[in-house]
């Protein structure tokens, strides 16, 4: 019987979901809820990672540092991590999350930018964290070539690389190549990981294909409360898991369901379903947190949401460039009206 | 020509060689050497062809050859420049460093070169800040800003391995200019890499925070002339379009297109700092003037 190891990223990949809005003791709360399901590790963050309040992608509510605190507190028993984007978080981050409590950090990068993630990996595991390498909009990169950056990753100290599908544009069969050839590229001792959005709908399925293709990180976020459509739902993470030949996840389903349903569902600012600005991210290949910016812009500007979508696609935008879409939003503003 | 000042480029990779034609479109300055450490480099080869006089020889034929080394542009690395810095000054050079290594005060040519008119050797901060700090500026000249962020996002292909392994950085050095050169009470930088087909032009986006009753047309005037001023030395510097206005903030969208002089256009962010680095030694050529002689 394998084992997997889940990360819950209700409180970093939920914050997009909340406009980076969590209080304190939303974060008590879910954490501590977590904790006692049995959730190994928690992600708390905003949302764009350590250092990402900002004009760009939205003001943190709460200073993130105040929210990790609270989740340490709350969850003794599990593990608190963090997400940190090189270019736009810095190793200062990393010390004071560290020093906070936190002690697993996933480094994120571009599928193809692996190479601006060494020194900061390097520097966690100075600081006695689990590092993680995040390669982020993997449909962006072959399965070579993706298990060729996570090699940087690797030597660099990564202790697992994850196959991150920001987009949810992944489908099944091209999850189980991209963790497969990492599975194979990497030393053993590097374990893979995936990290699935549910725009397509794909979330769980994208999941159980990336466990069947070696990975042993899986992530979720409790009733998908994530960036666009949402994430995996830990919920069904872990039911689906214990079904599926009965993997250990160390996460008790039942008391997961009653935590999703009594203290992460109540927060949900909106469903976490795939709408058709959702359905666009992942047909198009869109970041998922582009989706709430692309809504408000959409109204700023008297455009669709759709459409803004549609042209941050082709112009093959990455993670972190919020700041396109207001520039798409004025341009289609400007444009002459086909009749 | 003879008036020109003679000026030595040393470092001859693309900044180095980018440089070098710049620096022979200048009315004030003359390339007059080309210094590296590696002479098949291809650097090397394009100076030899242009006249220049050529040398492997590093910073030492440099401090041997102060007669054609008026200026030193320094486009090697961060480890280098600090090497190299004390040589320099006792030669009595003066340097324009383009690395990361910040021993000079960092300039912007439109924003506060008149500070440092007598500093023996500046430094060109970070290509965002070269292209964010004037708007920053600008905006500071209306109004106060007690916050700005600047996200600077550039084509992957244009972002070599000293920027890759150090980016850090280039986020605290250009947050630090948004706020003391700036005129920002607090900055913060991002920087994103993009590697889409074909390279997308380096892009920056300013977002100042402005008083609820900040005067929104003169805002947006001084924005415009800022960006004729720094056009007039980096011509592909654009607005992409009018500042955008949103409750107690400014966004400001810059499009930088390069001079394709030696690296392809898309690599704006490399470009302002070659120009904006000629810009400076223009500058300062001119308002050292006849005390140029007396520099030994």
């Amino acid at each position: 019987m394998s084992a997997v190891t889940i990360v819950d990223s209700t409180l970093r990949d939920g914050s997009h979901a909340k406009r980076h809005r969590l209080t304190t003791a939303e974060v008590a709360a879910v954490a501590g809820g977590l904790e006692s399901a049995g959730v190994p590790v928690i992600e708390v963050s905003h949302g764009d990672g350590l250092g990402g309040s900002s004009f760009n992608y939205g003001f943190s509510a709460v200073d993130e540092r105040e929210l990790i605190a609270a989740a340490v507190a709350a969850a003794p028993a599990s593990r608190i991590a963090v997400l940190l984007l090189p270019g736009i978080g810095t190793k200062d981050d990393l010390h004071a999350a560290r020093d906070l409590g936190a002690s697993v950090v996933r480094v994120a990068t571009h599928c193809t930018e692996a190479d601006i993630s060494p020194s900061h990996l390097g520097v966690a595991r100075e600081l006695g964290y689990t590092a993680i390498g995040f390669l982020m909009m993997a449909h962006m990169n072959s399965p070579e070539g993706l298990a060729e950056q996570a090699r940087i990753m690797a030597d660099a100290g990564a202790e697992a690389v994850y196959v991150t599908d920001s987009a949810g544009a992944l489908l099944p069969a091209e999850v189980a190549a991209r963790v497969s050839a990492l599975r194979n590229g990497l030393p053993a001792h590097v374990a893979v990981g995936f990290h699935g959005h549910q725009n397509l709908s794909l979330g769980i399925g994208n999941s159980l294909a990336a466990v069947d293709a070696g990975a042993t990180w899986v992530d979720g976020c409790t009733c998908g409360m994530g960036a666009g459509a949402g994430n995996a739902p830990t919920e069904l993470l872990a039911a689906t898991l214990e079904r599926h030949g009965g993997i250990e996840t160390g996460i008790d389903a039942l008391t997961m369901m009653d935590v999703a349903e009594e203290v992460v569902r109540p927060l949900l600012d909106r469903p976490q379903v795939a709408d058709r600005e959702s359905i666009i991210l992942g047909y198009a290949g869109v970041y998922s947190s582009f989706l709430l910016h692309a809504n408000r812009a959409a109204e700023r500007f008297g455009v669709s949401a759709k459409d803004i979508l549609i042209e941050a696609g082709r112009r093959q935008a990455v993670g972190g460039q919020e700041d396109l879409i207001i520039d798409i939003a004025a341009e289609l503003a400007a444009a002459p009206v086909a009749s | 020509m003879s008036a020109r000042i003679p000026c030595a480029i040393l470092g001859s990779g693309n900044i180095g060689t980018d440089l070098m034609y710049k620096l022979m479109r200048s009315p004030v300055l003359e390339p007059a050497a080309m210094v590296g450490i590696d002479p098949a480099s291809d650097g090397l080869k394009r100076a030899a062809d242009a006249g220049l006089e050529v040398s492997a020889g590093g910073a030492d034929w440099i401090v041997a050859h102060p007669e054609l080394c008026a200026f030193v542009f320094e486009a090697t690395s961060a480890k280098a420049h600090a090497a190299n810095a004390p040589l320099f000054a006792e030669a009595g050079l003066q340097s324009i460093d383009l690395t990361p290594a910040k021993l000079g005060p960092g300039v912007v040519p439109v924003v506060n070169l008149e500070d440092h008119h007598n500093a023996p050797d500046v430094n060109m901060i970070t290509c965002g800040g070269q292209a964010t700090i004037p708007m920053v500026a600008a905006v500071a000249s209306v109004c106060a800003v007690p916050y700005a962020e600047i996200v600077a996002t550039i084509a992957s292909l244009s972002a070599g391995p000293g920027t890759r392994q150090s980016i850090d950085e280039f986020t605290r050095t250009t947050a630090k200019g948004i706020e003391e050169i700036g005129g920002a009470q607090k900055g913060k930088a991002i920087i994103i890499l993009n590697p889409a087909d074909p390279p997308i032009m380096m892009r920056d986006t300013v977002y100042c925070a402005i008083p609820e009753d900040a005067d929104r047309d003169a805002i947006t005037a001084a924005v415009h002339a800022m960006r004729d001023r720094v056009a007039e030395y980096v011509p592909g510097y654009r607005l992409r379009t009018d500042p955008v206005f949103d409750e107690g903030r400014v966004a400001i969208f810059l499009e930088v297109e390069g001079a394709a002089d030696y690296l392809p256009a898309y690599a704006g962010n490399l470009d302002i700092m070659t120009s904006a680095a000629v810009r400076v030694g223009e500058v300062l050529a001119e308002v050292r003037g006849p005390a140029m002689e007396a520099v030994s």
